[in-house]
């Protein structure tokens, strides 16, 4: 009864988009205000009825209901709660309803937090984040229904993929989410902005929160993921250049150039037809990335070619949402006029420039992920892109776009002096060579690779602290300069802070591939092996069992020059209902790196394979990564910024765009 | 129970990616092993290298390249030998061949573009700043 209801609530969360969808915009273009009131009303019952429909699932979920289709193949009976509720997203149907609530969320957010948007600007937000919720209800109900029931139901479920039944897993895809489907609000309000032909600083600032929000739960999301492959996977490994981390990717690298671009537009009322065009690319990344996750394309082409309801339906929604914003784009951007005047040397020509390298550094990703598939269909030719080839072509070109990155905040607005940033680039590039000369006589480096991307993560860390300093009034009395850096703006904590930690993820990738500690072998247990300067020794071996698997877990003794650091557990589990094996790695995190343990199979004659490594850098790359996504949400509590906190300055006047 | 566990472990659990077995006692050859393992793809696997995977068939390919490093064939050679057998889909790195002309190229296409862009906006800035001015400089004259 209850699924039913949930299903039920779908429908109608459909019809409410539609609603919302059409009378709005009526209403704004025709200047209704009753009718463009309905928009908040309609993203209030689609938000309302869509989270019925997640709770009901969710429900049947937590009950077992396997005569629910959905249950029956991804859970049960003997899994642990938490991951009964999190495998309602572990799989497509579940997963895409997800989608859907966090269209709907944003939608009512902006209805309730939006409400210093004019209303008729607000009425057309509304309704095309409303006529992206009705494609994707449609396909949800048409192609992927997550209420299907099957008779008769069978005694127990199928169970979920172990190597998903893990926190780190389950979290992933909300934080995602929030990110991948929270810029279709910066797709609406480029949209909105190009129907009702307002485009102007206020606009950049009714948007700019949705964007940082989004971008924000994007880079929580994939650095989660990213953590949950290195500690799950069992060997160490972090990044892949796989296609699904590269969806995910792609709308990161836009969504980080719209960020800033979008600040041009707010200060300098500048670059505002660009930054329109990088809203609608956002999302339509966004959109392309859950095509190739979810139409199986990346599995097999052929496998899309043959069983193509899923991918066709998506592939249409595509065409219909990126052409028709893009086509609108190209018949009302002529009347957007550009009105911003900037010097060659200045911040404005600075953030051209970052949004230049990041969306070529984009397109690099964009084109690797695919060409493969389509030079298959084109021509039938299989080939692989793979890492060597994103390494090479992408990281030259975002180290670039990092070293640009430091000397951007030295760039004064509207007219900076040449000779100003030139003697702020000189100390920053004595800086970073000091530490760099100093990292490769103290560790012994020689390998050039690894020296440039020690200078690249030095070189933004020192340009970022000495720009931070020198606003805070240094050199002066500390106390006065602490009192200032203490009062600086949110939105300026969040450059510093995001571009610190951009320089932190860099030291530790780079220290992590130059500096990693390895060591596979077959021990006895009580025997010890060298890891650079550690010894690790495999103590026992236990059997036991976990909640829903049978676990062998290990004892490893960690010392160095003989003194005690750490015990590692390192644990082999067998999950009986999957029939599958996961590896979960026993980690102990030091400042430096971590230490990392994983235990393989039975040797024979009471021996283990056993791999340990040494990871430094590794801590670094987690803590840079919450360093950016924290910057965004703490330049998110901007005065500025801050939605519906009374404005300082004059409400801005509603102007018409020619 | 712990017998039919451990044997559970045996039957069912493919091995971790790496194992000791398969691994040069010599550091240089063991490190060009796992650069061509890096280079190679398991062919049963979604984008993982043969380096990184535990599937039989990577397995045996890693086999196959320490064979081909201890009868003294260079990477090139190696990688060739596999690619001869397997198809390009197993080089991680796609050849440079009139089929993958656009992937190689593109990176420096994009960053062309990208520069030409960047040059005729800033261009066009310049040349609005430079009417501006003139509009700013325009009332005095009038008025002598």
């Amino acid at each position: 009864m209850i699924v039913e209801f949930g299903h039920f609530a779908l429908v109608l969360a459909l019809v409410a988009a539609i609603v919302q969808a059409v009378v709005p915009l009526w209403g704004a273009l025709r200047g209704a205000p009753s009718a463009m009131r309905v928009g908040d009303r309609a993203a209030e019952l689609q938000f309302f009825a869509t989270a019925c429909a997640f709770g009901a699932l969710t429900y049947a979920f937590v009950v077992s209901d396997f005569s629910l289709r959905l249950v029956a193949l991804n859970s049960h009976s003997a899994k642990p709660m938490l991951y009964k509720v999190t495998g309602v997203w572990a799989n497509h149907e579940g997963s895409m309803l997800l989608w859907v609530l966090m269209l709907a969320l944003f939608g009512v957010m902006i209805s309730v937090f939006g409400r210093m948007i004019p209303g008729a600007v607000r009425a057309a937000v509304l309704s095309v984040q409303a006529m992206i919720g009705v494609g994707f209800y449609a396909f949800i109900l048409l192609t992927s229904n997550p209420f299907e029931r099957i008779g008769p139901a069978p005694l127990d479920g199928q169970g979920m993929n172990p190597l998903l039944q893990d926190i780190g897993v389950a979290l992933h895809p909300p934080l995602l989410y929030l990110g991948y489907v929270g810029f279709s609000t910066a797709f609406s309000f480029a949209v909105a902005a190009l129907i009702t032909g307002r485009v102007d600083p206020a606009w950049a600032r009714w948007m700019r929160p949705w964007v940082l929000f989004a971008w924000s739960g994007l880079t929580a999301g994939i650095a989660l993921g990213s953590w949950w492959a290195y500690y799950e996977l069992g060997w160490g490994g972090f990044w892949f250049w796989d296609p699904v981390e590269n969806a995910s990717f792609m709308p990161w690298l836009i969504g980080t150039a719209l960020l800033h671009s979008a600040i041009v537009v707010e200060k300098r009322n500048a670059l505002l037809k660009w930054t329109i065009l990088l809203a609608i690319l956002t999302f339509s990344l966004s959109l392309i990335g859950t095509f190739l996750v979810r139409s199986g394309i990346l599995t097999s082409v052929h496998a899309f070619a043959t069983d193509p309801e899923r991918g066709a339906f998506i592939l249409l929604m595509l065409c219909i949402y990126i052409g028709g914003a893009l086509t609108l784009f190209a018949w009302r951007a002529a009347r957007i006029e550009d009105r911003g005047v900037f010097a060659l040397w200045s911040r404005e020509t600075g953030l051209l420039v970052n949004n230049m390298m990041l969306t070529v550094a984009c397109g690099v990703v964009f084109v690797g992920t695919l060409y493969p598939l389509v030079l298959e269909l084109v021509t039938g030719d299989k080939i692989s892109v793979g890492a060597p080839y994103f390494n090479q072509s992408f990281l030259p070109i975002f180290a670039v776009t990092m070293l640009l990155a430091a000397l951007g905040p030295f760039l004064a607005w509207k007219r900076a002096r040449p000779r100003d940033l030139a003697r702020r680039a000189g100390l920053t590039a004595a800086l970073a060579l000091g530490v760099t000369a100093s990292a490769a006589l103290a560790l012994g480096l020689a390998e050039p690779v690894g020296l440039f991307g020690i200078f690249v993560a030095a070189w933004l860390a020192s340009a970022t602290l000495q720009e931070l300093l020198r606003r805070s009034g240094a050199p002066g009395p500390a106390a006065r300069v602490l009192r200032r850096m203490a009062g600086l703006p949110r939105s300026a904590w969040g450059l510093y802070l995001g571009h610190l930690g951009l320089a932190i993820v860099a030291a530790g990738v780079v220290a992590v591939s130059v500096w990693r500690d390895e060591a596979i072998q077959t021990v006895q247990p009580g025997e010890a092996t060298a890891v650079g300067p550690y010894e690790f020794t495999l103590l026992e071996v236990e059997n036991t069992r976990g909640p829903n698997y049978q676990t062998s877990i290990a004892a490893v003794r960690v010392t160095r020059t003989g003194e005690l650091v750490a015990v590692l557990f390192p644990e082999r589990r067998w999950y009986p209902v999957e029939q599958k094996p996961t590896t979960e790695a026993g980690i102990r995190t030091l400042w430096h790196g971590d230490l990392y343990a994983v235990l393989g199979d039975p040797a024979g004659s009471g021996g283990f394979v056993t791999r340990y490594y040494y990871n430094p850098g590794v801590p670094w790359m987690w803590l840079g990564a919450a360093l950016i996504a924290l910057a965004a949400l703490i330049s998110l509590t901007d005065r500025r910024l801050r939605v519906g906190a009374p404005s300082t300055r004059r409400a801005p006047v509603p102007q018409p765009a020619e | 129970m712990r017998t039919i566990l451990i044997l559970l472990m045996l039957m069912g659990a493919p091995a971790l990616a790496l194992e000791p077995g398969e691994m040069f006692t010599d550091t240089a050859l063991e490190e060009r092993a796992r650069y061509i393992g890096r280079q190679l793809r398991c062919v049963k696997c979604r984008n993982q290298s043969i380096f990184d995977s535990n599937a039989g068939i990577a397995r045996d390919l890693r086999v196959v390249v320490r064979e081909r490093i201890t009868a003294g064939d260079s990477d090139g050679e190696i990688l060739d030998y596999v690619s001869a057998r397997y198809g390009d889909y197993v080089l991680l790195k796609p050849p440079v061949a009139a089929h993958t002309y656009a992937l190689w190229l593109a990176p420096f296409a994009l960053l062309l573009a990208g520069g030409l862009a960047l040059t005729l906006s800033l261009r066009r800035v310049a040349q609005r700043s430079a009417a501006q001015a003139d509009a700013d400089r325009a009332p005095p004259e009038e008025k002598t």
